[in-house]
């Protein structure tokens, strides 16, 4: 089957809309409502965290969302469950976000295998090193039509962004400063010089702007200098409240896509 | 060298930089200088200098007689004890703080669990006027208030971590939060041989000078630079390795590493990585690591603040695999006996960490010609609320 990060990016080409959220928060079974609820409003793709006792790329959001979630007794393998049950109901691409301990004790391979079967299109592990990519795990992507996501930031020396738009096959992750999740994109001066320099890089994958991307001023900001953005720690904070959950989703996502409901 | 870091940051199957990109720069920047700025003849004078006149370097190697004794074989104690702030952990921050200004470095954070490190990084950015910021799980600082005081004292801000389990590993996932949002004046001074490749064979360098003193000591003492055995206590691995440095190659020097048993290994209380845990990563480092069937990092119990940590470092986790290195678990029990023995024979106090290399002994079975070095970590004064509070609720008299 076609992967569907590959089909989204040969059909949309600006404004695309990527949502994290923390699999098994606020609730264990979240997962389903979430995803349909977020596809209905309009997200192009979502990205699905799996929750990690230590994140250390994540601010104080992301961080609680996975304490919350483990203590839901959220696991690799409770959520591959969730999505086989849940997959014929979205059409939305899928990419799973992860810190590499769960997924090499759940087997890598194995990871890669099942996340595929149950209709993941792509993988971002923050912590993967590219060489560990590269010499050992670039097989098991390939063979299972997974889709590889790397970071770069502003301190990314050039080549190496070259190197990662080379080993990518759908998009490349730009965090936005040098942060952790959930700081504010400001669009100060030193952020959009870093911003246009990436752009003039003319790399060939399209890029999604991470990290502090919040509400509808943000969104447009990011995507002025990239394909897209990515929205975490501020979605996080919207389904915090249990209560009028689809309501809540449809209506910010709508909010930070007025421009393009508008247009259309 | 046999058991040397490899070019990629490995010892055997353990070790590598696993870190989000956000990192990699500044990590990368450290690896690439790391072996020229400290190889540099003006680094090393500096160092050395300092070690001396600062430290108090070289600290003795004193033959314990009453132990001797007690235990039918030679126990030297290498008193690092005796160096200044109280343990080995200066050795390190002085090669750090000396690095990062070398780097042009501004600012400098640290994590830390009893304190220790946190007060031997404050004290080094006292001496060298760079701002010092310090993580300490919120119940650590509660645990140490001592330390705490004496870091604020010397001009540090001390950060209480309030997420995940507010200790140790905590602190470390904040600190390196912090080293994301400033990666370019920041150098993080990591307190143990862990962490993302080039740390744990930095600091190993940098802990190295405790067994080069060793064996100059011991040639003057017994006529030979090799002991039968060399102990030390393993929390993230720091003054082990460096204990063990010089002698890594020297395969008929017998290496013991003590770790902390807790409660006991199948208590669920215990720091007994190399027993309870499995290959994993933890702070950027391929390692042994207690963690959960599901991969999430399980909380570690150990009555030192020191040695409870849920990983071990990447050479250590080699060593004891390859069988160089030999493993002892001691409960806390078990160490707060070794610390009144060696308070009321030696008057000397430990710290609750080197007391665990202490009960070692009593497992280990010594020949009247044996030569131990056993290093002794630190002192036990900043434990003193801990010690007091155990012998309260147990049998042991205070004074006899
Ligand atoms: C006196 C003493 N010994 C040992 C340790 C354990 O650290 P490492 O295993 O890195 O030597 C500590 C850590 O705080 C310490 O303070």
């Amino acid at each position: 089957m076609e992967n569907r990060l590959t089909r989204l990016f040969q059909e949309k080409k600006e404004n695309l809309l990527n949502v994290y959220f923390t699999a098994g928060f606020p609730e264990l079974e979240s997962t389903g409502t979430i995803l349909k609820t977020l596809e209905k409003s309009g997200a192009d793709m979502i990205e699905i965290g799996m929750p990690y006792s230590d994140p250390m790329a994540d601010g104080p959001t992301i961080q609680a969302s996975n304490t919350v979630a483990l203590k839901n007794g959220m696991s690799i393998r409770k959520l591959l469950l969730q999505l086989e049950e849940v997959r014929n109901e979205v059409e939305v691409p899928i990419i799973l976000m992860g810190y590499l301990n769960p997924v090499m004790q759940y087997g890598i391979e194995r990871f890669c295998a099942e996340a595929s079967r149950v209709g993941v299109d792509g993988l971002i592990l923050p912590d993967l090193p590219l060489h560990d990519y590269e010499e050992l795990y670039r097989p098991f992507f390939e063979r299972h039509n997974l889709s590889v996501i790397f970071l770069i930031t502003p301190q990314t020396p050039e080549e190496r962004i070259r190197k990662i738009d080379n080993l990518t096959n759908s998009f490349i992750y730009m965090v936005s400063s040098a942060s952790t999740t959930g700081n504010k994109v400001g669009g100060d001066e030193k952020q959009i010089q870093y911003f246009e320099r990436i752009q003039s890089l003319k790399l060939q994958n399209p890029k999604l702007i991470g990290f502090g991307i919040s509400d509808r001023g943000s969104f447009e900001l990011a995507c002025k200098y990239a394909e897209g953005a990515i929205i975490g720690s501020a979605f996080i904070k919207v389904i915090q409240e249990k209560e009028n959950l689809e309501q809540n989703i449809e209506k910010y996502i709508r909010e930070v896509k007025a421009s393009e409901t508008v247009a259309q | 060298m046999k058991y040397a870091v490899d070019e990629r940051g490995y010892y055997g199957n353990f070790g590598g930089a696993y870190i989000p990109e956000m990192l990699y720069p500044a990590v990368e920047e450290l690896r690439q200088q790391y072996l020229n700025i400290i190889y540099d003849p003006s680094f090393q004078e500096e160092f050395n200098n300092l070690l001396r006149d600062y430290v108090g370097r070289p600290t003795p190697l004193y033959l314990a007689k009453r132990l001797s004794e007690k235990f039918g074989a030679k126990i030297y104690l290498k008193r690092e004890d005796l160096a200044h702030t109280g343990a080995h952990k200066i050795n390190n921050t002085i090669g750090q703080i000396l690095l990062a200004k070398r780097m042009g470095k501004t600012r400098i954070i640290a994590e830390t669990g009893a304190g220790q490190h946190g007060v031997a990084t404050a004290t080094v950015c006292a001496l060298v006027g760079l701002e010092c910021v310090v993580y300490m799980g919120k119940i650590d600082t509660e645990r140490q208030k001592p330390n705490v005081s004496r870091m604020q004292l010397l001009g540090a801000t001390v950060v209480p971590v309030t997420s995940g389990s507010q200790t140790l590993k905590d602190a470390t996932n904040e600190a390196i939060r912090d080293w994301i949002s400033n990666p370019v004046d920041t150098h993080y001074i990591i307190g143990s041989v862990v962490g993302p490749h080039p740390y744990p064979d930095m600091v190993a360098r940098f802990q190295a000078i405790i067994s080069e003193e060793i064996k100059a000591q011991l040639l003057e003492k017994e006529g030979t630079d090799k002991p039968d055995y060399v102990v030390a206590c393993v929390g993230g691995g720091s003054n082990a390795a460096g204990a063990y440095y010089h002698f890594l190659d020297e395969e008929e020097v017998n290496l013991i590493a003590v770790e902390a048993a807790g409660h006991g290994i199948d208590t669920g209380f215990s720091a007994a990585t190399s027993v309870l845990g499995t290959l994993g990563i933890i702070h950027g480092s391929k390692t042994l690591l207690m963690q959960t069937e599901d991969g999430q990092i399980v909380e570690p119990h150990s009555i030192s603040a020191g040695l409870d940590y849920p990983g071990i470092g990447p050479l250590h986790a080699h060593l004891i695999e390859s069988g160089r290195a030999k493993v002892y678990s001691v409960t806390d029990d078990e160490a707060m006996e070794a610390l009144v023995m060696c308070s009321r024979m030696e008057g000397i106090i430990p710290a609750i960490e080197s007391s665990h290399a202490l009960y070692a002994l009593n497992k280990m079975e010594l020949k009247p010609t044996d030569v131990v070095v056993l290093n002794l970590s630190g002192r036990g004064d900043k434990d003193l609320a801990t010690i007091i509070n155990y012998l309260d609720n147990i049998d042991v008299p205070h004074g006899k």
